[in-house]
């Protein structure tokens, strides 16, 4: 745990302790640990000050702001309209099939987690997803395939 | 008036801007209240979708006294079906940029922020290139004004103006009541300019070509292009620039894939368009011309006879639920009811007459919901139960 001490402690010299400065420290903390724990907010609420109900109150409203545990890949799929009309479900088979988990679930070895997501701004590209930050656009079942082996091939950080 | 109502395509906002620095220094050079009044007589709004004259909103911050202004570029592009915030600023990020010195030269701020969405997480490193190098140019023409990126987390709401701020001071997303408008009190309770990052763009189209190109194109009440986010079932997909104030019939005629039965105009919170008031609407913002007149965002979303009117409703109202921030009771409870009402309504369980509760339900929501969101809901709920009444029952 003293390893999130020492994040929490850098992020909050690199972006400063004011109430203004507490989303890039949780961003920080997310890119780094994949998820926001209930250590890692009272150590910011500590850093900073502040209550720890106010950060948990911030941290809990963004939906990329993950405060149970994720894997090292977040895939996220576009749920919305057109997504939705151009085969997401398909995709989200796809991906269950592959990963044998369900939307909202992590890998055993902790590697994937499955959320769906609200409109990722590609409804030209339907269906689309992303994996923590890059995107994927224009899926159909055999590009998932050949993405997430690509995925599962990359060494653990 | 105009009644010329054909599709007219433009190429303003994506065309060449290596003269930025050219047109930045040129207009930094010239009188401020003489730039306001170019983009007043413009007539140019706000492209987000609320449509507010930007000139206007540019000069109540020039006059609002604060030894501290902001300036803010609204890349929170979060309404389904739009995504030509995400396509400026990856083509032409130095006019969003130019434009933001600009705004804060005629309003004296020193500080500019891009609020960029955190599902466009993937621009960041990009526009902090071309931010190093504005500054640096800035810095060259002894101009003080810095401009910094603030990641947004995946919030649909942060898109209104006053949950943007509450966002940006590390709180949730809730929006403010208004008024306080941001010009007086925004962004730490100074005078802020917040805009959407395509009306920054065509205010750089302004300062280059002058007011009167810009006002010369479109219609009365709605003058100038506008890009649109074209998406669905379309042979082509993407964004194109128009000119406002088309009909929807012509628009339908380009980019349909002639089945046309419906077009989402202005994304969820929009209107739902049926194919017999195709001829009878207009594309722009309300005014005096004949027929409808629909406002939008940019976002149009087409539908075929393939699609089910009751799927896309149930879509968007999961939305609008998982999106309200939760904070003014009309929004949240309102959401819910709506989606476990046409659930209702569909399966039986409630009968057909159980929608018009559900209609006057969102009026209610349209009259008491503290922001956009819960007031806009009314929209395509309406448009849609009013439209496909038997699509939503059976």
């Amino acid at each position: 745990m003293n390893q999130t001490h020492e994040l929490i402690t850098e992020l909050a010299d690199k972006h400063g302790r004011r109430r203004e400065n507490l989303l890039p420290i949780l961003q920080g903390v997310v890119e780094k640990e994949n998820y926001l724990s209930d250590y890692s907010m009272i150590e910011i609420a500590r850093a900073l000050d502040i209550p720890a109900a106010e950060v948990y109150g911030t941290a809990t409203f963004y939906s990329f702001l993950e405060y149970k545990p994720m894997g090292e890949f977040v895939i996220r799929i576009c749920k919305t309209i057109t997504c939705s009309m151009k085969g997401k479900n398909q995709i989200l088979l796809t991906i269950k099939d592959m990963l044998k988990i369900g939307v909202g679930e992590t890998t055993p070895d902790k590697k994937f987690s499955l959320l769906e997501t609200n409109c990722l701004g590609w409804c030209h590209k339907a269906p689309a997803m992303l994996i923590n930050n890059e995107m994927f656009t224009e899926l159909s079942p055999e590009r998932v395939r050949e993405i997430l082996s690509e995925f599962m091939k990359r060494p653990a950080q | 008036m105009s009644t010329t109502y054909n599709l007219k395509r433009a190429d303003f906002i994506f065309r060449n801007e290596n003269d930025w620095e050219k047109i930045l220094n040129r207009t930094l050079q010239r009188d401020k209240q003489e730039l306001i009044n170019e983009l007043i007589s413009s007539e140019l709004k706000g492209r987000g979708g609320a449509g507010f004259p930007t000139g206007l909103k540019w000069k109540l911050t020039s006059e609002a006294p604060a030894d501290q202004k902001y300036v803010i570029c609204n890349a929170d592009e979060g309404e389904p079906g739009t995504f030509k915030d995400r396509e400026i600023l990856s083509m032409v990020p130095f006019k969003v940029l130019s434009a933001m010195a600009i705004c804060g030269y005629i309003v004296g701020a020193s500080k500019g922020y891009i609020y960029l969405r955190g599902e466009y997480r993937f621009l960041k490193t990009d526009l902090e290139k071309a931010i190093a190098e504005f500054d640096y140019y800035c810095k060259e023409i002894k101009f003080d004004f810095h401009i910094e990126i603030f990641m947004g987390s995946g919030a649909y709401i942060c898109g209104e103006e006053t949950a943007l701020f509450e966002s940006m001071e590390g709180k949730r997303g809730e929006p403010r009541n208004k008024p306080p408008f941001p010009s007086f009190v925004g962004y730490m309770g100074k005078p802020t300019v917040i805009n959407n990052v395509e009306t920054l763009a065509h205010t750089y189209t302004i300062f280059k070509h002058g007011a009167k190109k810009f006002y010369d194109l479109g219609v009365q009440f709605s003058r100038g292009t506008k890009l649109f986010s074209v998406s669905g079932d379309t042979p082509k997909p993407g964004i194109y620039e128009l000119e406002l104030g088309m009909s929807l019939q012509d628009f339908v005629d380009e980019f349909g894939d002639g089945d046309t039965k419906a077009v989402q105009v202005g994304g969820a919170s929009g209107f739902l368009v049926p194919r017999k008031r195709f001829g009878e609407t207009a594309i722009g913002f309300k005014g005096k011309l004949t027929g409808i007149s629909l406002p939008t965002g940019g976002s149009m979303m087409l539908f075929n006879s393939s699609r089910s009117m009751f799927k896309v409703l149930d879509n968007y109202l999961e939305f609008f639920r998982e999106e309200s921030c939760g904070q003014c009771t009309p929004c949240r409870v309102g959401c819910q009811q709506l989606l476990i009402g046409i659930k209702a309504v569909k399966q039986g369980i409630k009968p057909a007459s159980y929608l018009d509760n559900l209609l006057k339900l969102t009026e209610t929501m349209q009259l008491t919901a503290k922001c956009g969101l819960g007031q806009s809901v009314a929209n395509s709920f309406s448009s849609i139960v009013e439209n496909f009444r038997e699509e939503m029952i059976y």
